[in-house]
């Protein structure tokens, strides 16, 4: 027998039809929907006169346009509620469960899916939002499509996709002080660039990542996208399962018991592993060792360095290098740490999870936040949010000066009230720092949160390291 | 039957030498909040077409385009970053039909191929003639025919042979899409439910 990756082997079990000449018909396990960009396939689908084929295995929430305050008040923004509104309706229509705001299952789409358990192994899942790659921490192919792929989906449960090449990135090692998740996966798109991963699927392995939570392997995931990578996914393991057991749709999950289903899905998930001696199109390694905690100081989430180092050097020839500097009012040479900022956002689907409010946490804790400093935590989820509060780390935040929000896309992109205005520096631990993504005029410094905890106290760039 | 038949397009063409032009610029996040796939042509590049104060920036391309050009020659990179398909309808709105780059982001390049918006992707020599040739003439004529998978530059005769697969070829050129190739497998989509994903 051909020794498989564990991308083949999901992908195999997939394909309905290979076209001559062609893409293959993928069918799709589980997709997910939001507000941004589903109304227009829904829209599609009626000039049609098609219904919803597998409307069970669609599930839809709301995160991008939403408030993260008052949320239980009429969205304010027209523009904003429109859209929330056709959601509703069209989900109502279709028969599609639908995780409303303030319900207490919703939350930014990627957050939500593992957390219900909704996500699960060896599956193929999309969703019309890039991140989607997200889902691949727990051992599935998942990656983001447009609009009309949408509309196919509900019409069909079916793609058409092209087998992508394959490249396995292997992370070996133990972790230094203060590193995590967010630090290895800009470490490793600083290295291999914007478009290193264009064309491919990515496999994450070696004793690095085996050794991360579920949570840190999200982050890895979710942020495979930024190098130009189809996804990127991880073989599920003894930390997945547990990570699974027990939620809300994760096999015999609901009655809260876990019986022989979940026992048989254990089996069949064990296998999900790429066989040794099997063959990728590309391999890259890395040492945890030579990891730092980094930030961005470009527009592209390429344009990262070690918080304690200096900004580079732009080439004459290097237009785009010298261009971002400008956009963002900085100097080549000049260290990064010790550079003010106006806003701190912790939040989005990178890092808007309960550990990494705990990291952010543990930084801030007995320190206060600086007075200049305008920060939005925002839960990536309900749950979250509850959890933050159950653990008591939200008492901890507001006696340190912050408030926590409600949950939502908030900040990681400009499109709902939380906008970061024009030439104010933000670190944020959300996964993109083009010009203009959190609002006009808006420089983005990405993170991780024990770098953006620090940011937030001291009210300046600052290695993390120095306040553990 | 959900886009016009595409089978050769000739046009003065807008250049714009940049890399890594990412979907935010070329429809910001604040104009996806319409639910049709109408007039998001008007907010192309916005950012880059206007200052903060609205004001006209007069040195960007699309601001000293004719606007009649079908044909936008970009750099390496086109369309990374989100999803949102919002960028292929905007270009497609705006009347481009054709998108040459050097390279572009994967999910951009299905969604624009979804919108018979054809990316034509040319080698980085070809591309830089493209450029070059454009600057020094103050603009450029470029044709590409789709059933021979060719560009050419008709002032000089250069051209170049691009990729596509042959059924999306053969859908753009009848105007075919997939959803509906895919709706005309449902039996068979039914069957692989039926007999091979109940068994995995
Ligand atoms: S948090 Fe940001 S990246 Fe994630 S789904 Fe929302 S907008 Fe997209």
């Amino acid at each position: 027998m051909i020794p498989k990756t564990i991308f083949d082997k999901i992908w195999e079990n997939h394909v309905v039809k290979e076209i001559d000449g062609g893409p293959s018909i993928l069918y799709i396990d589980r997709h997910f929907i939001h507000e941004v960009t589903s109304p227009q396939a829904f829209g599609g689908l009626k000039r049609r006169g098609l219904k919803v084929f597998r409307p069970e295995k669609t599930f839809a929430t709301c995160d991008h346009n939403v408030p993260t305050i008052n949320q239980h008040q009429p969205i304010k923004d027209p523009l904003s509620a429109i859209p929330v509104e056709e959601l509703r309706k069209n989900t109502a229509e279709n028969g599609i469960r639908y995780f409303p705001l303030g319900n207490p299952s919703n939350g930014v789409v990627h957050i939500i899916g593992p957390e219900l358990g909704i996500t699960q192994c060896g599956m193929t899942i999309v969703c019309g939002d890039s991140h989607t790659s997200t889902h691949g921490a727990l051992g599935n192919i998942a990656f983001g499509i447009g609009t009309s792929e949408v509309e196919m989906v509900l019409a069909t449960q079916t793609l058409l996709q092209t087998k992508p090449k394959q490249m396995l990135v292997k992370i070996e090692g133990k972790l230094n002080k203060g590193v995590g998740a967010k630090d290895i996966i800009l470490h490793i798109i600083s290295k291999l660039g914007t478009s290193g991963g264009t064309g491919y699927f990515l496999e994450f392995a070696g004793s690095t990542i085996e050794q991360l939570s579920m949570e840190e392997r999200m982050t890895i995931c979710n942020m495979s996208i930024e190098m130009g990578a189809r996804g990127g996914l991880i073989a599920p393991d003894h930390t997945t399962f547990e990570y699974l057991k027990g939620r809300e749709y994760s096999p015999e999950g609901e009655k809260g018991e876990i019986g022989a289903k979940w026992d048989k899905a254990v089996e069949k998930w064990n296998k999900l592993k790429s066989d040794s001696g099997c063959t990728y199109d590309s391999v890259h390694l890395f040492s945890a060792e030579e990891i730092e905690p980094m930030i961005t100081y470009g527009t592209n989430p390429s344009m990262a360095i070690p918080v304690d180092s200096s900004i580079p050097k732009a080439h004459p020839e290097d237009t785009s290098l010298s261009r971002a500097l400008e956009y963002m009012g900085f100097q080549s040479d000049k260290k990064i740490a010790g550079h003010k900022i106006d806003y701190v956002f912790l939040g989005s689907c990178t890092n808007g999870r309960v550990e990494d409010f705990r990291a952010f946490v543990s930084l801030v804790k007995g320190r206060q936040k600086a007075p200049h400093v305008t920060a939005w935590l925002v839960p990536g989820s309900k749950m979250v949010e509850k959890q933050i509060e159950e653990e008591g780390l939200g008492d901890i935040l507001r006696k340190a000066g912050f408030e926590v929000r409600q949950p939502g896309c908030s900040a990681c992109l400009g499109m709902n009230d939380d906008k970061i205005p024009a030439g104010k520096y933000a670190v944020s631990t959300s996964n993109r720092n083009f010009e203009g993504r959190q609002g006009p005029g808006a420089r983005t410094l990405l993170a991780g949160p024990l770098v953006a905890a620090a940011a937030a106290v001291t009210g300046v760039i600052t290695d993390p390291r120095e306040l553990i | 039957m959900s886009y016009i038949k595409f089978t050769i397009e000739e046009s003065w063409a807008v250049t714009l030498p940049e890399e890594d032009l990412d979907t935010d610029q070329i429809i910001p996040a604040r104009f996806l909040k319409t639910t049709t796939r109408d007039g998001f042509g008007e907010n192309l590049f916005y950012d880059r077409r206007f200052d903060t104060n609205g004001e006209e920036i007069k040195e960007f391309v699309l601001n000293r385009a004719k606007g009649d050009e079908t044909i936008l020659v970009a750099g390496r990179n086109f369309g990374c970053g989100s999803s949102r398909e919002h960028a292929a309808w905007a270009l497609a709105d705006w009347g481009f039909r054709v998108v040459v780059s050097s390279f572009f982001a994967d999910i951009f390049r299905s969604n624009a191929l979804n919108n018979g918006l054809i990316p034509v992707q040319v080698s980085n020599e070809f591309l830089e003639k493209i450029f070059e040739y454009s600057n020094k003439d103050k603009g450029i004529t470029l044709k590409i025919n789709l059933m021979d998978k060719a560009i050419s530059i008709p002032a000089t005769g250069e051209s170049e042979n691009f990729e596509i697969n042959s059924y999306k070829q053969n859908c753009l050129i009848n105007g075919y899409d997939d959803i509906d190739y895919l709706a005309s497998n449902l039996k068979e989509i039914e069957e692989y439910e039926i007999y091979k994903l109940s068994s995995l």
